[in-house]
């Protein structure tokens, strides 16, 4: 299965530089997610020039300000009056690369944070029902089929109907990991099941049986080690799955909200159109969220081993 | 005979299991319609109270059931309560425009999947195969929200296509021929990027199966005999892969009410997504249960008839 390595390393490197870019987003990003230049809305990306080998940024009101490195304990900034806004800023005078950054904490902890959740649910109630068989099976079974006749991602907003609407930005932040995690254990639980079913049925499991093992010395020493793969296959494709997911309720006003960011409620301005057209540089998470899904994608493909792309 | 109708009962028994999780878990959360006006000082406690009894929301949860569902047989399915009217009529002009705009794109995208599957894999491994298979890897890392934005952005750009809504002012005026382009064009864009996001799934699976029909021993045995390639691949070959197929588009048949909630509310078009939409944020439950009821049901309709599709097409099902 892992013959080809070399196919792992892009996706892999990829993905790093993402999530590194989001935990160090406190020492990359110039400004706080929250800090507004109300002297400068919608103000497009700004020019940098190089005078003498030393960078320049240019503010929105023409002058130039020398950028400086490794300051406050931020890798660069503009002592003030100067500003520098790698991606211009938002209706608010915000800087869209900082919340750029910190918008990815959220969209990309909601994924890992609630991939984590089905999985664990998934994994749990899918080795029960698969070890012992009997009732549980039964309920569980016929239980995820009733989940998975509804259409996922109106379920998903469904259950986010039914809960309150107006709550912190904490609260949603949990609010979200929990309904779209606990929503869905189903598929992961049904294929660790039948991993389990036939995994229990192997001579070294009946041998230690035979030995007198219990039953969760079995499930935990033999029958576990044996979804692994199924696991982590599963989480290659859950985490960009819940990813999105986050994004897609956060732009329907649905998740967090101001003035915490995410890249679904960064996104939200571009509802209105006419505000996208003028000013392009607002479609920042929307361009961000592709290569990050791209490199969940190649690196679900090369676990799988199938020749799907080149 | 006894299969379909095994089938349909089982499909019936899901129908009523997902009613009564739905209509519970509506019933049991937080808040109602009438919750907002709490907070407003003006009215009394009195006044929400005796509403909560006109809508009938005091009534114990069973009898309430009972009621919504029998208002669900009787094809009223429900009574909307920001609407003040049964939620058939909401819903029914909202679903015309959601099936014209899914209809038409599944439709275009399984034109388009069945032809590229079946060239990429009679050319497998080739630069071409390679070349397709990574346009649609990118294709698919591009979700259909960014990809509705990026469009709508560029449509209303360039002005080549309306924006929002599925007909221009001056609809009533307008000839047949006019009328016809104009929905067209109203539609190209939503159409589009639902297209652009089914494909890459459609092609691999058409892909796939094709690749695995070119390996069996049949096809070589029937290329030794001299059968032009043409013939073989569609006459020959796509018959022996369509089970995963069928499969497939019986599933994209039942997803024509939800596949394109979140491309409706982006573009503007007045299908269900935005009703349902406003129908969460204002918490009109019976508008959002019978929503999701009726996603539910196309969906197992959709499995249904995949199956059924399925068992008349391949006698080894049959056996079974």
């Amino acid at each position: 299965m892992m013959r080809d390595l070399r196919r792992f390393w892009p996706p892999l490197v990829l993905l790093a530089a993402f999530h590194a870019a989001v935990v160090l987003a406190g020492f990359l990003a110039p400004y706080d997610y929250a800090e507004q230049h109300r002297d400068f809305p919608y103000a497009p990306p700004s020019r940098i020039h190089l005078v003498h080998l030393r960078p320049y940024a240019e503010s929105p009101d023409g002058k130039s300000y020398p950028i400086e490195f490794l300051v406050h304990g931020r890798l660069f900034g503009v002592r003030p009056p100067g500003v520098v806004f790698l991606l211009g800023t938002d209706g608010s005078g915000r800087d869209v690369f900082s919340r750029l950054l910190y918008g990815g904490r959220v969209s990309l902890l909601t994924g890992l944070a609630a991939a984590l959740l089905s999985l664990v649910l998934g994994t749990a109630l899918g080795t029960i029902a698969g070890f012992f068989g009997g009732w549980p099976d039964q309920l569980l079974m016929r239980g995820g089929e009733l989940m998975m006749a509804l259409p996922w991602f109106y379920l998903l907003l469904a259950v986010r109907a039914f809960l309150p609407l107006h709550i912190s930005a904490v609260e949603a932040f949990a609010l979200l990991i929990a309904i779209i995690g606990g929503i869905g254990w189903v598929r992961p639980a049904r294929l660790v099941r039948g991993v389990v079913l036939a995994g229990r049925e192997n001579g070294f499991v009946q041998a230690a049986r035979g030995f007198g093992a219990g039953s969760p010395y079995l499930i935990r020493r033999h029958v576990l080690p044996l979804t692994f793969p199924v696991v982590l296959t599963q989480a290659t494709v859950l985490i960009p799955q819940y990813i999105l997911a986050e994004v897609t309720l956060s732009f329907l006003g649905l998740g967090v909200g101001e003035p915490v960011p995410s890249w679904g409620n960064m996104l939200a301005e571009a509802r209105q159109y006419h505000t996208i057209v003028e000013h392009t540089w607002l479609l920042a998470p929307a361009i961000a969220i592709v290569p990050l899904l791209l490199g969940f994608l190649l690196l679900a493909d090369a676990l799988s081993g199938q020749q799907v792309s080149t | 005979m006894r299969y379909a109708a095994r089938r349909l009962l089982h499909s019936l028994v899901l129908l009523i299991g997902v009613s009564l999780l739905s209509f519970l878990f509506a019933n049991l959360a937080p808040g109602d319609y009438f919750s907002a006006m709490q907070t407003d000082p003006r009215i009394s406690a009195e006044t929400i109270a005796g509403l909560r009894a006109r809508a009938g929301l005091d009534q114990p949860l069973p009898v309430r059931y009972a009621g919504w569902a029998e208002s669900m047989l009787r094809g009223d399915f429900g009574y909307s309560l920001a609407y003040n009217s049964p939620v058939a009529p909401l819903v029914w002009e909202r679903i015309r425009a959601t099936l014209l705009l899914t209809g038409t794109a599944t439709f275009v995208a399984w034109l388009l999947a069945i032809p590229l599957g079946i060239w990429s894999a009679a050319h497998y491994g080739g630069w071409r195969d390679h070349a397709l298979n990574a346009a649609l890897s990118l294709l698919l890392a591009v979700p259909d929200l960014v990809l509705a934005i990026v469009l709508l952005a560029g449509a209303v750009e360039t002005g080549w296509l309306p924006v929002g809504g599925i007909t221009s002012p001056g609809w009533d005026i307008m000839d047949a021929a006019a009328r016809l382009r104009d929905i067209l064009s109203h539609l190209a864009l939503p159409a589009g990027v639902l297209v652009l996001g089914m494909l890459p799934v459609l092609t691999r699976h058409v892909r796939a199966g094709m690749l695995e029909a070119l390996r069996s021993p049949f096809a070589l045995n029937a290329r030794a005999q001299g059968i032009p390639r043409r013939r073989l691949l569609f006459h020959h070959l796509l018959p022996a892969a369509a089970n995963p197929l069928v499969s497939l588009f019986g599933f994209s048949l039942g997803t024509l009410l939800s596949a394109s909630l979140l491309v409706e509310v982006v573009t503007g078009w007045p299908g269900l997504g935005p009703l349902f939409l406003d129908a969460i944020m204002g918490r009109d439950f019976a508008l959002v249960l019978a929503v999701v009821m009726l996603s539910t049901a196309l969906l197992a309709a959709g499995n249904l008839a995949a199956d059924l599709l399925l068992y008349r097409l391949d006698p080894r099902i049959r056996v079974q």
